[in-house]
């Protein structure tokens, strides 16, 4: 306590020569430069010093260096900027930032966002090389960090239900959530009772905001299901097998009997596609903007909507496909086959990227969740199997369900929602990159009528179910994402907005042959067409030399053993067809070659060795 | 070194024209007198020739030097050969005079010179002035190197290149290069100066806030003493304890209890006349132990003790008399206690008689001293202690709890022993945050605990005794759960505090029980997971059997799909729905039914694994055959290539890598490549990258706004180069970049044209190369 300097009883003290005399009041600051100073004569250190308390707070630069120009003394400049630095920066109020710096960011939501594959081992580099990864490093680090910042935006949680001490949450019925949640909330689960027009299929727009439904016997309706405006309903008077929104709630694509039919909002025809005829499953994609169709006839035809073509016909060989779904996060089609496969397809290849034997039964139903990492499959042998899509492709939990599933569906987070006869079971994972756990059902719901079509409704903890008795909308907590992209899908956009996105998707679109199963290998290099110029140029810079250079303008790295062998055996000949007349030199040359080329072996036949021939005939 | 050569032959050329230049100015030297000298010459030769017959100094063939009208057929010049001119002969003659002192003196000078090297050749000069013009080039081009560098590495360049832009500044140092120049603020700074304040800062600086935390030296010094001196009390405490504990005489520890009561007494009668409000208290704590006593009637010969001394009543006159007193205490804890003093007497009483109550008693207000309600201070008591147990946050709550108990305490306790406490607490506080790190076993800890803690403070231990005992039943059926639990548990270090320890048993089956419930109920709710586990393994055995035969997985398989028909799915029970449970009848055909199906799906993996070995041949790189049939052999319908010839000819294709569907018995993957994605990868590597993984590193991020943040996206899309429009561009000065200009200057000049350089350049150049 003694060593505080008392700031109200001291002395003020007098000029230079009385402080001599005086025992001087220490300060914090003169202990520093008496102690620095001690050395040298007492003269110049006490007028730096009264230099300093006329500015403690560190004059500008150019006044100290005078001061020290005059005391002689070199290292006067730097002390203060010593002394400042470790300190943190205080304002004109004296009051400390207690929190300096940027905030901290969790480390593990920074690595979310890291896309730099660390573990894959690099060549050795050289400096300039070592550099520019080292700015790619960094450059990386700093968004991410960046991006990870920004996640503070994302203000909405997502909830869940909570069985009280060992509840089971599978038994909390409906009627249950509708009583404990809000209005708006319960106004969310409602039930279409539509016994007329058989088992229905629907599908909900990429906002979620719409419904579209389309029943067995023709009828076809599209609403805003959150306020339940109708938007359109006709019957097309045919058979409806599926029914799916285009890239926005504008356009609607119906499976018919026959043809393919697109309608707008309003129900009026725009299309009929009579080259996609039988389809039985439609899926849409909406960044490449394709229609993927499969058709009883086991064709698999992809349309392009923005232009109207089909990019391509892919028979699947499999017979009569009624199974389908997409990999949202690679835009791949996997389709179900009765023999117990599941067959991945892209537009750009002829056949399957992938086929993987899931049952021994023949496919029920098939779904991929929203990261692209799991694909739960029904089969005929009543077992439900939930696959890793990250490369190996086997089955990561299976369970036997007593009727199998006929219908899947991925929530948004990873809820599972399976269809068994008239009761849907949905079962939830642990966090949203686990698979669902099989064991216990999350929730389960009986419905009126054997189910047709599942769907969860994006950015809503809804689950819409198509059954034979109707829809209904049933409340799953947990479901969906809560925080939606308002540039991307904003469920609450104006018309105006709509247009203005629709032309920043079309402008965005991406084009159909990149569907591949890992879509980032579109940002590794092309390394068999990078081998294969760099033999052609080496090939091309041989075949410029003279011949006498050639013989050491082997390639050292390249691996066409052909030319190798080839090359000196020229360049000697040339050198005995010197000698030889000049008339004879082309039938000696033409003569010799293949003889030469025997001895050789059977790969001086091939190609390069004519070349040679001709360059130099 | 290049630069030394060409001073060398610099140097010379001085000396060169040095030389050039002198035979202009004394053209007379040896021409005088070449007439006069010529028999003498003839003579000397003579001599000379006859001397080096002796075979030493041969005759050497004299050289023409200069033209002459005749020649001898000897070679030897009319004017003889071989006879060399000394200059110092020359200027015998004249020695004396000084006139000429000057020219022997250039004489001497030339002659000390060696013999003049010849000129160099044009080329070489120019080379040498080229290498010289080149060093001195570089060497002032270098210093655009740096700026060069920076302006390479720089993520954006914006031109015209902009004056270094002011630099962001806190308002502290805007405002400290302000001066006072009105009267008013010149006084005020004055006085501030006199008075040191600093003048930015009025409040206290780092330094003097961190002197202000810190404890002066004294106090440290103090405490450290005062730790020092608990310690010792603490050893000596505890040394004195397990010496009194030894002692098995039955009289010493009475007269102990009745020295101990009197005392207390005596304290009690203080506190009345000091503080009436604590004796008070004091009082409310008789009336709770009469009400604990009416609740509990353990003083009425009712216990085992109790029974078994009644047995011998009869005939022990001690036991009788034993029963008696405690009756009497029952008696007296059941009165009503009317005036401060008779329950003062009363209290003394029950010190010295049941000593194990009145502790018990004060413990427990201690916990709890403002709830009276005995019934509800029990629970408290137990919820406060869970805390404790659970979570160190509450713990440190724990200790203001004590510190009351302590000042009510204060009575009955020698001040060593408030010290001895407080040194406890103050460890206890310090280990419970690191009750963390440590992990102990609680079994062999407990004992050595509970025997410390015995000897540590007598209050805590007579107040803890009945609870032990209370304790000990409970304790002695846990024990084997405790043990086990110990294992598991992590627990704080040995100076715990008792009444904790003493709960854990308790804890600890409450949490057993809790276990053991949880699984019976498990058990009685779930049956599956055991099944689905099975299933998950032989789900999974597939992966791990990379090469293993079909037949296997299928067995499995087939186990798999029994197992699983057997048991019931969760979603049944959980549905409990009536149509389910008509399914459930139905099961029997159902399982026939499936296991029909799994049989029909026999051939599907037989199929496919047809499907993928034709896959896989497909896939495989073929063999080329270049046998010519009839070359070199006999031709003809019918007749084939002998086997040595087509094996000779039969180009072995090269094994390509490994099919990535190699060890995924139940996938196909297509190994073709997608020609149309590939259009759209990189296939030509940029500039400094030698091989592709290093350049795919650095495009691995993303760069669109849908990826990005708009702050970041900006930065990644930033242009390398900015101009502004209608700025003049012009190209960087020396003095932009903090050069003087005169450098500039130079380097111009040289860059004109090295060849015409002029007299003046040169001397320069010259000088410079010297250096």
């Amino acid at each position: 306590m003694e060593t505080v300097p008392k700031l109200g009883n001291n002395v003020p003290p007098k000029k230079d020569k009385l402080q001599g005399k005086k025992k001087k009041p220490r300060r914090y600051w003169e202990e520093e430069t008496t102690q620095t100073a001690a050395g040298a004569s007492p003269g110049p250190p006490r007028k730096r010093k009264r230099n300093r308390e006329l500015r403690p707070q560190k004059p500008k630069n150019t006044h100290s260096t005078k001061k020290s120009r005059i005391s002689k003394k070199p290292q006067v400049p730097k002390k203060p900027r010593e002394r400042r630095s470790p300190g943190p920066q205080r304002s004109l109020s004296g009051a400390q930032d207690p929190f300096t710096g940027p905030a901290p960011v969790p480390v593990e939501v920074v690595q979310k966002f890291c896309r730099i594959d660390k573990s894959k081992k690099l060549p050795r580099s050289e400096t300039k090389i070592r550099s520019r990864l080292e700015a790619a490093e960094a450059q990386e680090e700093e968004i991410s960090v960046k991006a990870a910042r920004s996640e503070l935006l994302l203000a909405e949680e997502p909830g869940f239900l909570e069985g009280e001490d060992g509840e089971d949450t599978a038994k909390i019925c409906q009627a249950d959530i509708v009583e404990a949640v809000d209005i708006a909330s319960a106004a969310k689960h409602f039930d279409l009772n539509l016994r007329q027009f058989g088992p229905y299929r629907l599908n909900y727009s990429r906002t979620g905001r719409h419904l579209a439904f389309g029943g067995r016997r023709g009828h076809v309706a599209a609403l805003d299901w959150v306020t339940k405006k109708l938007m359109c309903e006709i019957n097309v008077m045919e058979a409806v097998r599926d029914i799916r929104f285009l890239h926005s709630e504008a356009l609607l694509a119906v499976a018919q009997n026959r043809w393919l039919h697109i309608y707008d909002n309003q129900g009026i025809e725009l299309h009929c596609i009579r080259r996609c005829d039988r389809i039985t499953q439609l899926e849409f994609l909406p960044f490449h903007f394709l229609l993927a169709t499969a058709s009883e006839t086991g064709f698999l035809t992809y349309l392009d909507v923005s232009v109207g073509k089909i990019v391509a016909a892919l028979n699947a060989r499999a017979g009569r496909l009624n199974i389908m779904t997409q990999n949202p996060y690679n835009a791949v089609i996997h389709l179900g086959h009765s023999n117990g496969t599941v067959s991945l397809w892209s537009p750009a290849m002829k056949e399957p990227l992938a086929k993987i034997l899931c049952h021994r039964g023949g496919v029920r139903a098939v779904a991929v969740d929203s990261t692209g990492t799991h694909m739960a499959t029904s089969g005929l042998d009543h077992q439900l199997k939930i696959f890793d899509l990250r490369g190996t492709f086997q089955p990561l939990s299976a369970r036997t369900l007593p009727q199998g599933a006929g219908h899947l569906a991925f929530s948004q987070r990873g809820l599972l929602a399976a269809g068994m006869g008239d009761v849907v079971n949905i079962w939830a994972g642990q966090g949203k990159a686990s698979p669902p756990s099989l064991e216990q059902p999350y929730l389960t719901h009986r419905l009126s009528g054997h189910v047709h079509g599942l769907q969860f409704c994006p950015f809503e903890d809804v689950l819409g179910v198509g059954h034979s008795g109707g829809i209904t909308s049933m409340l799953v907590p947990g479901a969906a994402e809560p925080n939606f992209d308002g540039l991307e899908s904003n469920p609450y956009r104006s018309r105006k907005q709509r247009q203005e996105w629709e032309v920043k998707a079309l402008l965005e679109k991406v084009p159909a042959e990149l569907i591949c199963l890992d879509p980032r290998a579109l940002a590794e290099v092309d390394v068999i067409s990078l081998e294969q110029e760099e033999k052609e140029r080496l090939e091309r810079l041989v075949r410029s030399r003279p011949p006498r250079a050639r013989a050491f303008l082997t390639p050292t790295s390249c691996p066409h053993h052909v030319l190798r062998s080839a090359v000196p055996c020229l360049g000697s000949l040339f050198q005995v067809s010197l000698l030889s007349p000049p008339s004879g030199l082309r039938s000696r040359h033409q003569a010799s070659l293949p003889a030469k080329a025997k001895a050789e072996g059977p790969q001086l036949y091939s190609k390069s060795g004519e070349e040679e021939e001709e360059g130099h005939g | 070194m290049s630069s030394s050569r060409a001073a060398e032959s610099l140097l010379a050329l001085n000396q060169q024209e040095e030389l050039e230049d002198l035979p202009r100015e004394y053209p007379l030297s040896t021409s005088e007198d070449e007439g006069d000298s010529d028999g003498e010459r003839k003579h000397q030769k003579l001599l000379e020739a006859i001397s080096s017959l002796d075979g030493k100094n041969r005759w050497k063939l004299a050289e023409r030097s200069e033209a002459s009208l005749k020649v001898s057929e000897f070679s030897v010049s009319s004017e003889g050969s071989g006879e060399k001119l000394v200059l110092s002969d020359l200027l015998e003659p004249v020695k004396t005079s000084s006139s000429l002192a000057a020219v022997k003196k250039q004489l001497n000078r030339v002659k000390s010179k060696k013999t003049v090297e010849l000129p160099l050749h044009r080329e070489e000069i120019e080379r040498i002035h080229r290498e010289v013009a080149f060093n001195k080039t570089s060497q002032v081009l270098s210093k655009w190197d740096p700026v060069v560098q920076k302006n390479r590495q720089a993520e954006q360049l914006v031109f015209p290149l902009s004056k270094q832009q002011s630099i962001f500044a806190p308002i502290e140092h805007v405002v400290s290069g302000w001066k006072a120049r009105t009267p008013l603020e010149q006084e005020i700074f004055n006085l501030l100066h006199k008075n040191k304040q600093p003048v930015t800062d009025p409040l206290l600086t780092p330094m003097e806030k961190a002197s202000l935390k810190a404890m002066s030296l004294e106090e440290v010094k103090m405490r450290r003493a005062e730790l020092q001196r608990a310690r010792a009390l603490q050893s000596y405490y505890e040394a004195r304890a397990r010496r009194e504990k030894k002692i098995k005489s039955k009289k010493y520890h009475k007269l102990l209890k009745k020295g101990k009561a009197k005392q207390a007494l005596k304290e009690f009668e203080k506190l009345r006349k000091v503080n009436p409000a604590a004796a008070l208290e004091e009082l409310e704590k008789l009336e709770k132990a009469r009400m604990m006593e009416r609740m509990s009637l353990k003083h009425q010969n009712s216990g085992k003790w109790a029974k078994s001394k009644a047995v011998m009543a009869k005939y022990d006159l001690e036991a009788r008399q034993a029963m008696q007193e405690q009756l009497a205490r029952n008696k007296e804890l059941m009165q009503k206690i009317q005036a401060a003093s008779e329950s003062a007497e009363e209290e003394g009483g029950a010190e010295e008689e049941g000593e194990p109550f009145v502790p018990d008693v004060v413990n427990e207000v201690q916990v709890k001293a403002d709830t009276p309600n005995p019934w509800m201070f029990r629970n408290h008591s137990g919820d406060t202690k869970e805390a404790e147990v659970q979570g160190d946050p509450e713990e440190l709550a724990e200790p203001a709890a004590q510190e009351a108990p302590e000042s009510e305490e204060e009575g009955p306790v020698v001040a060593e022993e408030i010290l001895l406490k407080e040194f406890k607490e103050r460890r206890s506080l310090r280990q419970k945050s690191r009750l963390n790190q440590i992990a102990k076993p609680v079994g062999s800890q407990e004992a050595k605990d509970l025997s410390s803690q015995e000897v540590l403070s007598e209050l805590r231990a007579l107040s803890q005794k009945l609870n032990r005992e209370s304790h000990q039943s409970r304790k002695q059926e846990l024990s084997s759960t405790r043990t086990v639990l110990a294992v598991q548990r992590e627990e704080p270090a040995g100076e715990e505090e008792e009444p904790l320890l003493l709960q854990r048993p308790e804890r600890a089956r409450t949490l057993d029980e809790l276990e053991e419930l949880g699984k019976k109920g498990c058990f009685q709710n779930k049956e599956l997971p055991r099944v689905a586990v099975e299933g998950q393994q032989l789900e999974r055995n597939p992966s791990n059997h990379l090469g293993v035969p079909k037949e296997k997985k299928r067995k499995e398989q087939m186990i798999d799909l029994q197992n699983l028909l057997t048991t019931k799915s969760p979603s049944m029970k959980s549905l409990a729905v009536p149509t389910t449970v008509e399914e459930l009848e139905d099961e029997e055909r159902d399982q026939r039914q499936m296991i029909k199906e799994a049989f029909a799906g026999d051939d599907v993996i037989r199929d496919f694994l047809k499907e993928k070995r034709e896959a896989v041949e497909a896939s495989k790189p073929k063999d080329v055959d270049l046998t010519l049939p009839g070359w070199g052999e006999w031709g003809g319908v019918g007749l084939k290539p002998s086997a040595k010839k087509r094996r000779r000819f039969l180009v072995k294709a090269p094994e390509g890598p490994p099919r990535k569907d190699k060890n995924l018995p139940n996938v196909i993957l297509n190994e073709k490549r997608n020609i149309h994605a590939v259009a759209h990868q990189v296939r030509m590597l940029p500039y400094p990258f030698t091989h592709h993984q290093q350049f795919e590193r650095t495009i691995q991020t993303p760069i669109g706004s849908t990826w990005n943040t708009q702050r970041s996206f900006q930065k990644l899309t930033m242009p390398k180069v900015v101009t502004k429009p209608g700025h003049i561009i012009k190209p960087i000065k020396a003095e932009d970049v903090g050069y003087r200009s005169s450098s500039r200057s130079d380097l111009s000049v040289v860059q004109r044209n090295p060849k015409r350089l002029s007299i003046r350049h040169k001397k320069q150049l010259k000088k410079i190369s010297v250096d």
